[in-house]
Formats: C-alpha cells, structure tokens, sequence
C-alpha cells in the first residue's frame, strides 16, 4: 500500500488528501500542529468553502491534529511527529508539504507590547474566543487581509478608528486597473461591500511606534509629513506572508525567493516530496486549493486529472503576483527600527546589536539572534528585510521539542 | 455550548466550549503572558504557534504554548 503523508491540513494540505485518497489503495495521513484542521484561514472552520471540512473527513484520510513534525529525513522517507508528549516515526512514500505561512512582522519601537499583534494573529485569536466587542482596533500593515480582518473585526462589534496601508496610493490605482481582468477578485481584494462604510483606508500610512506601559494604550501613525497617534486597545499589524519552509529545507528541497521550488506537477526537487500552498510561494487560498489537488493527485499517479487544474492555477498565480508586487515592503520600512528596538524577541536582541554582526551566522554566534524558542522564525525576515540577510541553514529539531522527546526519537532511529 | 471553567493566576473564569487557552488568558484581563529575558511583558503575537510569546504555565507544566491548546475544564494556567 502507498502511504502518502501531508503536513500541513489548511486548504492545500485537505485538497492534497482529498485528492490522493480518490485513488484506491492509498492510505493518507494529514499531520497539523493546530487543534482542528482548516488551517489558518479555516480556522475554527470559518470560511464559506467549508465543504472541504465534509469532503476530507468522509475520505480514507487519517487526520492527527495537534501533532507537530520535528524532524525529517528524506533518505529514510520518515519524519519524527510529537503528539501528546510522545514522538512517533511516521514513514512516508511520498510527502506532501503544506506547511503554510506566518505573517512578515516588521519591527518597530514598541512592537514587543502585549496587545500588538498580527493581523492574521489577532483574527486567530477571536476566532478562539476572544471577544472584541466595543474594543478599539487599529488595522495596519500591507495587503488585501487588512481589509478582510478589518471587517471581520467590525462584524465581531470592535471599533475600527482605521485602516492603515503602507501601500502607495499610487500602486494601488495601478494595481485597481490590472484587476478589470478579475472582475471577481475586485470585491474580495477591496472588500467593496457595505459592511466597510465607516472605516477610513488610508493609504501610504504606517505605524511609526507603539505607545503604553504594560500594553498597548496607544499608537503613533505616519502618512507622508502628518503624525498623529490613536488611542487603541489592540493593534493589528502585519506586511504580508513568508512561507514556512523550514521542513522542506531540513529535508533538501531547493528553494526559490523563499519557497519550496516546484515543478508543474508541484514536486520539489527532491523526488516523492511534493508542496502545495503558501509554503511552494504566496498565492492565496484559491491558488492552494489547486496546487493541493495538483500535489495529491500527481503523487498517487492521476497526472491526467492536473492539466485542467494547471490552467485554473496560471490565473491564480499571475493574480496573487500582481498583489504581492502591489503590498511589497516598501523602502522606508527599513528605518522603522531604532537602535534600542528589538528585532529577535526570543532573545531580546536590538537592531544596534545585530548591526555589529556582518550576517545571520554572525548574528546568532554573537548576539544570540534567532537562537530561541521561534528558531529565527519571526526575526530572520525581519533582518533579511532591514539588513538583507540570508537565512542560514535549518537543523532539527525545527520546532522546540522537549528533551524526552528528542531522546525517544534517538530510541526510534 | 457548555462553559469551560478554569483558572488564569488562581482566578475562576468560565469561556466558552473551544476557547484556546490564549484568548481566556485575554479574556481574564491578563496582559502580560510572559517575561521576556530582559524582563519585558509579552503577549501573543502571530496566534498560529509559531513566535512562541504566548507560552504560559499550564497545570504546572511551563512553556505551553497558549494559542495552540484549548481550554479544559479545571485548568490552572499561570502567566508571568
């Protein structure tokens, strides 16, 4: 029998296993570190496409949430899970990895306050229960999820004062006209909608600093010459996605500007490794159901289902491209941080101390950045971004793991 | 949905059933999860289990990550 892994169960990693389990004969597991599949987006199953959640679970997959991958080898085609304290050997005859994205965080003074979170971050965390009701919430940072969250939070009572988007007015109306051939994009990207009357979208507009003493009490915005600050009770702030390519790193898959690099079938270059989603490039959610089904078929041998799917996948693609040449960082973001701010928050690691590094291998040997617990995860972006740094490279365990774990995974090999 | 009941530093709250750990530290009025290594409040930041600022002490047992773990009934979570 072929046992076809996923890791990862947000829409890339559910269409991979709905897809591969059309085939008789194969067992599928989908391994996720959240508590309940549907990934981010999906979260707590949000989402009006929820009838992935009916498809994968009336399919043969095998689903183990909260179960983190820590290691991977892929001579040994095994990867090593911690699931309820215990590690387990997973064999593989063929992986898919569809480990998704965390938000680009960039740092400025104050960013480390409790209540200044990310936008995706903030909007997990209602999704979890918290209640936003009558809360003041400034939305910042880049892209089309500002909006989406800003409305989210709205819906949820909150109070918007505003809507801050470090994008230039300008790429934006350049960015308005190329979507004439999406028409259908026009409403999702700009939440044309009613719900939005009410909240100011201001353009060309940052966070210049975090202001309060045991969190967050109020913010300090910059648009162009004017600065004003904004009482506020959370922040939500973030410029975008980076994927999470660690496992396919730590198990030679070549990359390319940050993502696993794919063929059309959307394997890696490293035979029977397979990635879908935002870990193969930021595409968006139609873009990862596509490339999940692509993956799951391809690797369970139904290549005549993809080339239709490869097609709906090159619009898709050039769409999401045209977005993230719109919301790129731009320049100036570089000087949001001071000298005393903090980049690596694990560690505590000032930008003044990690410009008396020369690189990221530096910078971890003698500052200690990027050495705790989120492993660079949050600040290597950051410092590749402000100081153009490149990530070095990945070792297991890739995520924190406890010591009797890692002894038991020694016990398994 | 029932309440789940537990306690954030030996205060009762209840929330609802799939609250995650994270938001009921929140919704106890709990700003700082944790200290960092210089001694400064930290609180969730990415909300996906990834940054690890929201690591609180869960039943005795520290560095759980807040976000990622949902509420039980008779959970004891210590912040810092």
């Amino acid at each position: 029998m072929s046992e076809i892994v996923i890791v990862g169960a947000g829409p890339a990693g559910m269409a991979a296993a709905v897809a591969a389990s059309s085939q008789p004969g194969t067992q599928v597991t989908v391994i996720d570190d959240n508590p309940r599949v549907g990934g981010q987006i999906w979260r707590n199953g949000d989402g009006s496409t929820s009838s992935w959640f009916d498809r994968l679970s009336q399919c043969n997959a095998k689903v183990l949430t909260s179960a983190r991958v820590i290691s991977g080898d892929s001579l040994n085609r095994s990867l090593a899970i911690e699931r309820e304290g215990k590690v387990q050997s997973i064999p593989y005859s063929k992986l898919v990895l569809a480990t998704g994205a965390r938000e680009l965080f960039l740092p400025f003074p104050g960013w480390t306050l409790p209540n200044v979170m990310g936008v995706g971050g903030l909007q997990a965390l209602v999704k979890s229960g918290l209640p936003v009701a009558g809360k003041r919430i400034v939305v910042a940072g880049s892209g089309p999820l500002l909006l989406a969250v800003a409305a989210y939070l709205k819906n949820h009572g909150a109070i918007i004062p505003l809507i801050a988007e470090q994008a230039s007015l300008r790429s934006l109306a350049g960015f308005t006209m190329g979507l004439l051939a999406h028409p259908n994009k026009l409403w999702q990207a700009f939440g044309l909608n009613p719900r939005f009357v009410g909240i100011p979208y201001f353009t060309d507009c940052w966070i210049e600093a975090a202001l309060g003493s045991d969190r967050v009490q109020r913010i300090r915005l910059r648009q162009k010459a004017s600065v004003w600050e904004e009482p506020c009770d959370f922040v939500a702030n973030a410029f975008g996605f980076v994927a999470n390519n660690e496992l396919a790193t730590l198990l030679g898959c070549s990359l390319e500007s940050g993502a696993a690099r794919v063929d059309k079938l959307q394997q890696t270059s490293i035979t029977d490794i397979y990635c879908a989603g935002e870990a193969a490039g930021i595409g968006g959610v139609d873009s990862a159901l596509l490339e999940g089904k692509i993956a799951g078929y391809a690797a369970t041998g139904q290549t005549s289902y993809c080339s239709r799917l490869q097609s709906q996948l090159r619009k898709a693609k050039a769409f999401a491209g045209s977005l993230n040449k719109t919301f790129a960082p731009r320049a100036e973001l570089r000087t949001l941080a001071q000298p005393d701010t903090i980049v690596c928050r694990c560690e505590d690691v000032t930008l003044g101390r990690l410009r008396t590094a020369n690189s990221w291998r530096s910078a971890k040997l003698h500052e200690r950045c990027g050495m705790g617990p989120c492993q660079g995860r949050i600040c290597g972006p950051a410092a590749q971004f402000i100081l153009g740094w490149e990530p070095s490279s990945v070792r297991p365990p890739i995520f924190p793991a406890r010591l009797d774990t890692l002894l038991q995974e020694n016990s398994v090999k | 949905m029932p309440d789940t009941n537990l306690t954030v530093n030996g205060t009762l709250i209840s929330v609802k059933e799939g609250t995650t750990v994270a938001a009921a530290v929140l919704i106890s009025g709990v700003p700082s999860f944790r200290r960092s290594v210089t001694g400064e409040p930290r609180g969730p930041l990415c909300g996906m289990g990834i940054c690890y600022e929201c690591r609180v002490s869960i039943d005795g047992e520290p560095h759980a990550r807040s976000c990622q773990i949902v509420c039980r009934s008779g959970m004891q979570v210590v912040t810092v």
